[in-house]
């Protein structure tokens, strides 16, 4: 047990040295931290309740989801029944419908519903790992085919909208120019946003908050006025409200269901001004498909009318004057430069493939997150120099060792932490003094039972060596006892909890490693050299 | 160098005389716990109803109470909770949940800054936070389920590691422990939030290395003195680690208090209930976690087989076989 060979001594000391040089970076001020080697900069972060700044949870709109996948199926549909190779390869359909969680339509011609399933089968895909497609088609009384969505499609669909959602959010909050933001998804339908530093969350939330959907649509020029405003408008249409301030006496335009580019095919927008009026816009650039789609409705509609869509809102609705061949528009509304800057900067980022909304908001100003950090880092160190005296007080030379393996505690804790990029929140500081008290208690149940086993006349050996090996057993019960309690604070706590729990198992596994084979290194290594006929403890 | 003895030596205290006035007296506490917890409920944050909460610093001299419901109550968010907190000068406000929408949750939060700037222009407005409905169930769910599971598997594992009057030992205290806390969060009213069942859970937890250093004891003195009776071999058991127990429950005492007195004020509930929990910890080690080996009849043949010849004075350690 105190047999100690060399390659062990030089193992533990190496590891003592890494916990000192890595724990480093993590006390430097951030310039000198930036000049460090990659490898090097590793750092333990400070959570937003110390650090101060804004923390979002983002809960998406399934059912927003939901309804966007029809509309995207039902538009596949459309174009799969019209068919690659001209009018003879249409299949004709009609009733073409969205029902619940259904699109269903009825094929016209009998002879032809094998081939229009054949079609769709063509444009579902696998999803999950069980086989599963992501929609099923099934056939109704001969000529209807219905499309559901199945689970394992359901759950998929999500699973990318929240991925795509994830990313979008991430460059948008980037365009803003914090510092460090952290953007991950949490759950099946979840995204935190963190933002150190940031003090007024509401330039954040409106743009997280903004799906910026954007849609050319047509205007329905066959609408009655009258008609529309008392609701009833042509089928294939709907009315469509206008943005506040916008749509010059007009309440609503009727536009066609069908949209005609949508803000997918976008490759650029940025304000600029319009050279006429000299007032901001937005200025956008189709890609390639969206440019031939544009100038060819526009050549075949010169003289009508299209609306542009934000939002669900019409921005504006002008005239084709000429048809537009360049893949670029202005979109002109009621803006200043600060907001035609915000729109471009979402659009340009893409729309958020589903609804977001804010379900969980905190900010912690900086102020209170330093005072905190001041008075954690204060009440940290009087805690461990009124436990260390504490220690030396009642076991001297073995209390010395407990004190110093203590302290290498402390420094592994901090370099491990680095070393996994992990957060240091307040109940992280609370768990840092908890595992203080932990790896004491390790010591303070060795250094009793030496005592003891020398109060029953064993000599110094015996009593350390037994008083190491009798207290081990103890020690390693309570400790998986702990972790027990750590591992599911992590798995079921949420944000403080989780912070605690990180801190809490790291500081258990340095604090046995160090409470108990640090310090019998070092009492292994005192009764060697010394060979004490009696030892005080 | 004459070194400090918490507990002199030899110190030996016939503890288990008290068993059954401490098992009534712990039993009565945690009845009045549950009361109270009836009673008087427990100050939830807004971690676990939801709402919009408000930490307000004034620079100056607080307001006096009145002026500041006042001036929360105009901001028209229905029933504000105002709390000193931490700090002379701070106050928290929380308010409930707006009626119905979820989604209009967040701008709760700003109208309720905006009102307090407009009637405090100097005040500062240090943490605001917005939780809403769904997520603060959650919350609770997932808070409420990992306690309760913290607490059976670590009951489960001594059980496995030593037998099942332990685990039952075991339980029974933690429960204790935990509802004397709940206890102490509804006589102080100190908020109910995410950081408290982090507390809760240290609590368990180390409550729990208590009752292992005891009972780790216990078995090992039942191997060794086979024919000792079991309440003198509880009592040995409880005076042979005394000593431990007293220097651990001290330093833990004093880290906490330190962290009380110096700490953040926002942990403040934190660290007065690990406090609570330490002191409670310390005395269920010793009068509480053995009385329940003797009601359920723990004996020497609970380790080795009553068959198994018994002569030696020191079961070697390979039998039980831990490492570190």
């Amino acid at each position: 047990m105190l047999d100690f060979p060399r390659w062990k001594t030089i193992g533990i000391s190496l590891i003592l040295l890494a916990g000192i040089l890595f724990s480093i970076p993590s006390f430097l001020p951030e310039k000198a931290f930036n000049s460090l080697p990659g490898f090097a900069q590793t750092k333990v972060n400070l959570g937003l309740d110390l650090a101060g700044g804004s923390h979002l949870l983002l809960e998406a709109d399934l059912a927003d989801l939901q309804k966007t996948q029809l509309a995207n199926m039902e538009k596949t549909v459309r174009t799969a029944m019209r068919g690659e190779h001209g009018a003879d390869d249409d299949i004709a359909i009609g009733e073409l419908r969205r029902s619940g969680n259904q699109i269903s339509f009825l094929v016209r011609d009998q002879a032809q519903i094998d081939e229009a399933r054949e079609r769709l089968f063509r444009e579902t895909q696998g999803a999950g790992l069980t086989g599963q497609r992501d929609w099923n088609i099934n056939i109704v009384d001969v000529t209807r085919i219905v499309l559901t969505p199945t689970r394992a499609g359901q759950a998929q669909a999500v699973s990318r909208a929240m991925d795509t959602a994830r990313d979008i959010i991430d460059r948008r909050v980037n365009a803003l120019g914090t510092r460090e933001p952290t953007i991950i998804r949490e759950g099946d339908d979840r995204i935190v946003v963190q933002v150190p530093g940031l003090q007024d969350p509401q330039a954040l939330k409106d743009l997280i908050g903004k799906t910026a959907r954007l849609e050319f649509r047509m205007v329905d020029a066959n609408a009655d006025p009258a008609e529309a405003a008392a609701g009833r408008v042509p089928v294939g249409s709907e009315i469509v409200p206008y943005a506040e301030g916008e749509g010059t006496g007009a309440a609503f335009e009727v536009l066609s269901r069908q949209v005609m580019i949508s803000g997918e095919q976008l490759i650029d927008a940025r304000q600029s001004y319009d050279p006429q009026s000299n007032l901001p816009v937005v200025t956008i650039r189709f890609d390639s498909g969206g440019s031939s789609t544009f100038a060819r409705v526009t050549q075949q509609n010169v003289g009508k009318r299209f609306a542009m869509v934000l939002d669900g809102k019409v921005l504006s609705a002008p005239s084709i004057n000429e048809p537009i061949l360049g893949g670029s528009a202005q979109i002109s509304g009621n803006f200043t430069v600060a907001s035609a800057n915000a729109l471009a900067i979402s659009l340009r980022s893409g729309a958020l493939p589903v609804k977001m909304a804010v379900v969980e908001e905190r900010t912690v100003s900086p102020e209170l997150g330093a005072d905190s950090i001041e008075k954690g880092i204060i009440a940290g160190i009087i805690a461990t120099v009124a436990v260390l005296t504490m220690m030396i007080l009642v076991y001297g030379r073995f209390g010395v060792y407990a004190n110093i393996a203590l302290i290498f505690n402390i420094f592994l804790i901090i370099a491990i932490m680095g070393a996994f990029n992990a957060t240091l929140t307040l109940p992280g500081i609370a768990g840092f003094v908890l595992t203080i008290g932990a790896a004491v208690d390790a010591n303070v149940l060795i250094n009793e039972r030496i005592r003891e086993e020398l109060k029953r006349g064993r000599r110094p050996f015996q009593a350390v060596e037994l008083g190491y090996s009798e207290a081990s057993r103890a020690i390693f019960d309570a400790n998986v006892t702990n972790v027990i309690a750590a591992a599911l604070m992590f798995w079921f706590g949420s944000g403080p909890i989780k912070g605690f729990a990180v801190v809490l198992t790291i500081g258990i596994i340095t604090s046995v490693f160090t409470a108990v084979t640090v310090t019998r290194m070092f009492a292994a290594h005192w009764l060697r050299s010394r060979r004490p006929a009696a030892i005080t403890i | 160098m004459r070194l400090l003895k918490l507990v002199p030596d030899d110190t030996n205290i016939d503890f288990l005389r008290w068993r059954k006035v401490a098992s009534a007296a712990s039993f009565l506490l945690v009845v009045i716990s549950i009361a109270l917890v009836a009673v008087r409920g427990l100050n939830f944050g807004i971690d676990f109803v939801g709402g919009q909460s408000v930490r307000v610093e004034f620079p100056a001299e607080m307001p006096p109470m009145e002026d500041i419901r006042e001036a929360v109550s105009k901001v028209g968010l229905g029933e504000a909770t105002i709390q000193q907190f931490g700090s002379e000068k701070a106050v928290s406000i929380r308010t409930l949940l707006p009626e119905g929408e979820n989604v209009t949750a967040d701008s709760a939060g700003q109208q309720l800054v905006a009102g307090i700037q407009k009637a405090f222009p100097t005040a500062r407005t240090g943490a605001v936070e917005t939780v809403s409905g769904k997520v603060s169930g959650e919350l609770l769910r997932t808070g409420a389920l990992s306690l309760g599971l913290a607490m059976l598997a670590i009951s489960i594992y001594i059980w496995v590691r030593f037998e099942w009057q332990f685990g039952v030992g075991a339980m029974g205290r933690l429960f204790h422990e935990v509802a004397l806390t709940f206890g102490f969060f509804a006589v102080t009213q100190i908020q109910f939030d995410l950081n408290s069942v982090a507390a809760l859970l240290t609590i368990v937890g180390y409550s729990l290395n208590d009752t292992i250093v005891v009972y780790d004891r216990v078995r090992e003195n039942l191997k060794k003195y086979r024919k000792m009776e079991i309440v003198p071999l509880l009592n040995l058991s409880i005076n042979e680690t005394l000593a431990r127990t007293v220097m651990t429950s001290v330093s833990m005492l004093l880290a906490l208090a330190v962290l009380v007195i110096f700490g953040p004020d926002v942990i403040f509930g934190f660290s007065a209930a690990m406090l609570l929990g330490v002191f409670v910890g310390t005395y269920s080690s010793i009068l509480m976690s053995t009385p329940v080996l003797v009601w359920l009849k723990v004996g020497p043949h609970s380790f080795v087989p009553r068959t198994a010849e018994g002569g030696a004075e020191r079961v070697t350690r390979s039998d039980d076989g831990a490492v570190v």
